[in-house]
């Protein structure tokens, strides 16, 4: 009998990971044993120690180049640069979700059993303490972006992707107010995403089969067989562009790209707002860290050949965020759609074929994360009664009510525009430039005219907002806490700081573009 | 004037080199921070600041001009009269490097002293003119933040701090005009003004990727050293599409609609941005680009032709109009036709252009404050069928008005005929019979200019009363209104004869701006020919809007030849731009709305929603069935496949 070969472990690389989903299981463990009126803290405490501890453990790591557990996962730049900003807007999401005196209660249900529009969920709207399952649930969620951004095999990656897509699904459904709203937009996004799933298992599949072919090797799901298996398999290349198209859609899906983008404006607005912001930063980096990856890393050989095609998707996800941001009267439908454009402007630099490529994509995804957590930390402030008040007609005015958060938005607003001397000029500054320097003119071109598109609902929302007179219905904003606080001004800063002094983090995204093999 | 002149056709320039910024130019960043600091200070104090916020902003561009005045003294001594200042390397990516610096040259001095000098006598008009305005120090906020953009834009060193200057005046502009926003009028020109450049800032944005893809910098000095080493065609593509944002931001064909419009905006507003500064951004970038633009001469031909269908279509349709403002910002329109005419015949007409564009400063800016005057009398009205014999009850704004009106039609011894007379003579000096098509329209576009200006100023001040009934007295201004006006009035008498030989001069340090010594070109007319000429248009243009409208006009418009009416719809410019743009555009967004299955219901529905907001509304919120995202998804997911098994089988790439 031979002796059984276990992989050796880097069990310092994979700490991160380790820490989070330790740090779920204790928050399960919480639930069980610590007594109610002590969760909500306990639980946070618990979370947001986990999330700052992981985030030590990346910095320690920072210099690691390796692949460990038997080649399933790769530490290397691009996976501890995407760990960290994983981390670090998770904080800041975590952040919001801890938020209780915004409203009394927090954002989320007392009960998730209890039935929509019935007497009890009334009682329960009116401040019972929110669940304090959402902790242990947002801690799965990170720990599994953490394993998708560094997988090294097709598998590990699909195991990832369900395991921060579930929580993500129940999160959704959690929202204290507008329960069916929250409830039917956690079922779309489950079913759709399930549907999106099958679309990558069933590309896993094709790949693998195509690797069967490479002479000297055994076939697998490695992005090292693959690599090698793309110049030289001998087998029909039917399976590897079979394959390759559909590990894209399950990818795209997540990522939020046309035409695969259908979920996001239902699933923006029904969730509760903190999920939403947590989803539009932290799974817009875990989705275009996957991507970078698998066609930076497994799919290189066939760049040219997937450079069109996905080329075209870029321009449309341009295009239809752009276009229909125009249209949307609810501010949280308007920055779904504009998150839409943003995967687009993100393709674009996925798709330039060098190193400056993968560092503009990693900068853009921060500097976009930033702004986005902001904009829906100041949504979560502009409320009435009867909760948040999202539609746009509410928010007619608000600059007279309340000049400083509406100034904050509106300098958030300016960021996503593009407007110079923010955070969001200069991460299109860097992918477009990455993405003319490597010959892909004609993506640029397109980013910049939707781009200008684009500027133009954001700027509605600051004329509407500054230069409309306050009806009767124009809500005032609530005193944020210390914890929305916290998170807006990071936010906000952030957007400023890597507008106006964006080197130091484009030189750490520049020293982290290279991928192990 | 004849040595200016004799500056031939500029050749690509050589090397480039800029000093470095010391001793007192090294805070040459002030002039961008003052009024920067001030519109932060007036808007986050929020009403706080009401009492004294105007005179807070009126101060910081004055203290501006006096530190401009400064810098602008020091330059004298210095090699090559350009310092750089670089505060910090602002993105370095690759092998891009974007330095945020600032270049304090000739050319840039000069724009420095435009924009705050008359930016600080019309902001000072404006604390009067806004006075029973609440939203004065917002007005103020804006305003300086609208100086400050300028003054980025101008002192940039590279081509991206250009454009964040570009930006901020776009935007400053786009609040200024939406001011009134109860106006509906307001707000639809503030949106126009705002789509119409962004057209011409995606032109410049892709022409600065343009420059580092080719060159891979986007500082002047780099840039121009390199564009010697460019193909023609590229220097063409990159060329057009400068001048597309030029003419975006320069109101010029054929993006000239929304200057117009924008006269919804307070009149300040139209005196400083859309008479004095913005617009001549695009003039600037020319004159700043020249070595790009002298190194194609297909190029300076489209420029040129621009110019000179610009200073045409805006003087026909500026005849036509009976909106006091609007007759000033077609005549705006056409002016600066006239620089871009300049600028785009090169050589020594670069320098010309410039001047031309100081002097325009300050006749447009004193005619415009002027316009503003004669309303404050009026109740705001702006119909010049309705005016008449006001010049007895305005004594001041007539006579400052008048030194406009001479300076713009260009008569001897006014600005006017100092910094326009020598582009006409440059446009005949062209070497083909291209000489004869521009020389000729820049001629017809002189004559033309005397008749609407002239009309203007008849049936504004002179003639009959044809008053509306709620006017009982005009009434003159109040001194803080017109001690500006006289200002601007010496400036718009005297500044062409000043300008007209140092300017040319001092700006030839300017890189690619002078420096080449060819003898001159032959006009296809003798030089005094053309002078004889150009007075003579003039004086039959002037006198036939006299003989006309002398005795008053009609106080509604009345039923006109088809030359007229066309005028009177801007030359059918805007059915063009509907057909041509705002339909297919409308279609697109209707298709992708329909595309995207339920953009409409959800329109709708999140409608309906706002207003009622109960909970049985919003159960009927989300109309979207999985279902048909499923079908969605799918036949994305089809279309994927097969393209990527198509792009395998070689059917695509």
């Amino acid at each position: 009998m031979s002796e059984l070969k276990l992989p050796s472990i880097d069990y310092a690389a994979l700490a991160p990971t380790l820490i989070l989903l330790g740090a779920a299981l204790v928050g399960v463990l919480v639930e069980a044993f610590v007594p109610r009126r002590l969760r909500h803290v306990v639980q946070l405490a618990v979370a947001l120690l986990a999330v700052l501890g992981a985030l030590t453990m990346v910095v320690l790591n920072a210099n690691d180049r390796l692949i460990t557990i038997g080649g399933a996962i790769a530490i290397d730049g691009p996976a501890l640069f995407l760990q960290g900003a994983i981390l670090v807007l998770a904080a800041m999401a975590l952040l919001l979700i801890g938020e209780r005196t915004v409203e009394r209660g927090g954002a989320f249900v007392a009960q998730a059993a209890v039935t929509a529009e019935s007497a009890d969920d009334r009682r329960q709207a009116e401040g019972a303490p929110g669940a304090t399952e959402v902790y242990p649930l947002t801690s799965f969620a990170v720990g599994g972006m953490l394993i998708f951004v560094a997988a090294n095999d097709l598998l590990t990656m699909f195991i990832a992707l369900e395991v921060f897509s579930l929580p993500l699904y129940l999160l959704c459904a959690l929202a204290r107010r507008r329960r069916l709203l929250s409830q039917e937009a956690a079922m779309k996004y489950f079913l759709l995403g399930a549907y999106a799933s099958a679309f990558f298992l069933f590309g896993v599949a094709l790949v693998y089969g195509f690797t069967a072919g490479t002479p000297g090797r055994a076939a697998g799901v490695d992005f090292a067989t693959i690599h090698a298996a793309v110049g030289e398999s001998s087998s029909s290349s039917v399976l590897l562009f079979g394959g390759m198209a559909l590990i894209a859609i399950g990818l795209l899906f997540k990522a939020g790209a046309a035409p695969f983008h259908v979920w996001t404006p239902d699933v923006y607005q029904g969730a509760p707002t903190p999920i939403t912001g947590f989803m539009a930063a932290c799974t817009k980096v875990a989705a275009f860290g996957a991507l970078l990856r698998v066609f930076h890393v497994a799919f290189e050989g066939a760049r040219w050949d997937f450079t069109p095609v996905l080329g075209v998707v870029a321009v449309l996800t341009m295009l239809v965020g752009a276009v229909l941001a125009v249209t949307q009267t609810d501010i949280k439908r308007l920055l779904a759609y504009s998150s839409i454009a943003n995967a687009g402007y993100l393709l674009v630099g996925v798709l330039a074929p060098t190193s400056d490529g993968v560092s503009g994509t990693m900068f853009y995804l921060v500097a976009y994360g930033f702004s986005v957590l902001a904009a829906f930390a100041v949504v979560t402030l502009v409320r009435d009664a009867d909760g948040e008040a999202t539609h746009l007609s509410r928010w007619a005015g608000l600059g007279q009510r309340s000049p400083f958060y509406a100034g904050l938005f509106t300098f958030i607003l300016l960021a996503f525009a593009g407007i110079p001397l923010t955070s969001g000029f200069t991460s299109k500054f860097a992918v477009f430039s990455a993405a003319f320097d490597g010959g892909q003119g004609w993506l640029v071109i397109a980013g910049v005219l939707t781009s200008m598109v684009l500027a133009f609902p954001y700027l509605r929302v600051v004329v509407l907002m500054w230069l409309s007179e306050p009806g009767e219905s124009t809500p005032a904003v609530v005193m944020p806490g210390w914890l929305t606080s916290a998170a807006l001004t990071i936010g906000v800063v952030a957007t400023l700081v890597l507008g106006v002094f964006p080197q130091p983090l484009l030189d750490l995204a520049a020293g982290a573009a290279e991928f192990v093999r | 004037m004849m040595e200016i002149l004799a500056k031939a056709p500029v050749e690509p320039v050589g090397a480039v080199t800029y000093g470095t910024a010391e001793g007192l130019l090294g805070s040459v960043w002030l002039l961008v921070a003052i009024p920067l600091v001030s519109a932060a200070i007036l808007l986050l104090l929020g009403r706080r600041a009401d009492r004294w916020g105007h005179w807070l902003g009126v101060a910081s561009v004055g203290v501006a001009f006096l530190l401009g005045l400064t810098y602008f003294f020091q330059l004298r001594g210095v090699e090559n009269r350009s310092v750089e200042l670089s505060l910090w390397d602002f993105i370095a990516v690759g092998d891009l490097r974007v330095d945020f610096g600032l270049l304090f040259d000739p050319l840039a001095a000069v724009f420095v002293l435009l924009i705050t000098g008359v930016g600080f006598l019309i902001h000072l008009y404006a604390v009067e003119y806004m006075a029973h305005d609440p939203g004065r120090r917002r007005f103020f906020a804006y305003f300086n933040l609208f100086v400050a953009a300028m003054l980025l834009l101008v002192l940039g060193n590279n081509y991206v701090m250009l454009f964040f200057g570009w930006e901020g005046v776009g935007l400053a502009s786009y609040l200024l005009i939406s001011f009134w926003y109860v106006r509906p009028a307001a707000a639809t020109a503030g949106k126009k003004a705002f789509l119409m450049n962004r057209v011409g800032d995606a032109g410049l944005l892709i022409g600065i990727f343009i420059m580092f893809a080719t060159l891979g910098t986007t500082q002047y000095d780099e840039v121009f050293s390199g564009v010697g080493s460019l193909t023609a065609t590229t220097v063409l593509l990159l060329g057009l599409l400068l001048l597309l944002g030029a003419a975006g931001k320069s109101g010029q064909f054929p993006l000239q609609a929304w200057l117009p419009d924008a006269m919804e905006g307070p009149t300040p507003v139209s005196a400083l941005i859309h008479a004095a500064t913005m617009v001549t951004a695009g003039v600037y970038l020319i004159a700043r680009s020249n070595p790009i633009f002298s190194a194609n001469s297909t190029l300076q031909l489209v420029v040129v032709s621009v110019g000179a269908l610009t200073l045409l279509l805006g003087a026909i349709i500026g005849m036509a109009k009976d909106d006091i403002k609007r007759v000033l910002a077609w005549s705006t329109v056409s002016q600066i036709g006239y620089m871009f005419l300049g600028v785009g015949l090169g050589g020594a007409a670069y320098a010309l252009a410039i001047v031309h564009l100081l002097a325009h400063g300050f006749f447009k800016a004193n005619m415009f404050l002027g316009a503003g005057s004669v309303m404050h009398g009026m109740k705001d009205q702006v119909d010049i069928r309705r005016f008449g014999g006001l010049a007895k009850y305005m004594k001041i704004t007539w006579l400052t008005f008048m030194a406009g009106w001479l300076a713009i039609i260009g008569l001897p011894p006014f600005s006017g005929f100092f910094s326009k007379e020598p582009i006409i003579v440059a446009a005949f000096e062209r070497d083909d019979w291209t000489a004869w098509l521009f020389g000729m329209a820049a001629l017809l576009g002189a004559g033309l200019t005397a008749f609407y200006m002239t009309r203007l100023f008849v049936l504004t001040f002179h003639g009959p009363a044809r008053w509306t009934e709620e006017i009982d007295h005009p009434h003159e201004s109040p001194k803080l209104m017109t001690i500006p006006l006289i200002l601007l009035a010496v400036g718009s008498i005297g500044a062409g004869a000043l300008m007209v030989g140092p300017v040319p001069e001092w700006l030839e340090a300017t890189a690619g701006l002078g420096g080449g010594s060819e003898a001159a070109h032959e006009t296809v007319l003798s030089h005094l020919a053309i002078t004889i000429l150009s007075i003579g248009v003039t004086v039959i243009g002037a006198g036939l809007a006299w003989f006309l409208f002398r005795r008053g006009t009609a106080t509604e418009p009345q039923p006109a030849g088809v030359l007229v009416t066309a005028a009177r719809k801007n030359l059918y410019t805007d059915a063009v731009n509907e057909t041509v743009f705002e339909k297919p555009g409308i279609f697109l967004t209707r298709a992708l709305v329909y595309l995207d299955n339920r953009g409409i219901d959800g329109l709708v529905n999140a409608l309906a929603a706002g207003v009622g907001g109960g909970s049985g509304r919003l159960r009927r919120l989300q109309t979207g069935f999985v279902r048909s995202y499923a079908t969605s998804i799918l036949a994305g997911a089809l279309l994927v496949v097969a393209a990527f098994l198509a792009v395998e089988a070689g059917w695509l790439v």
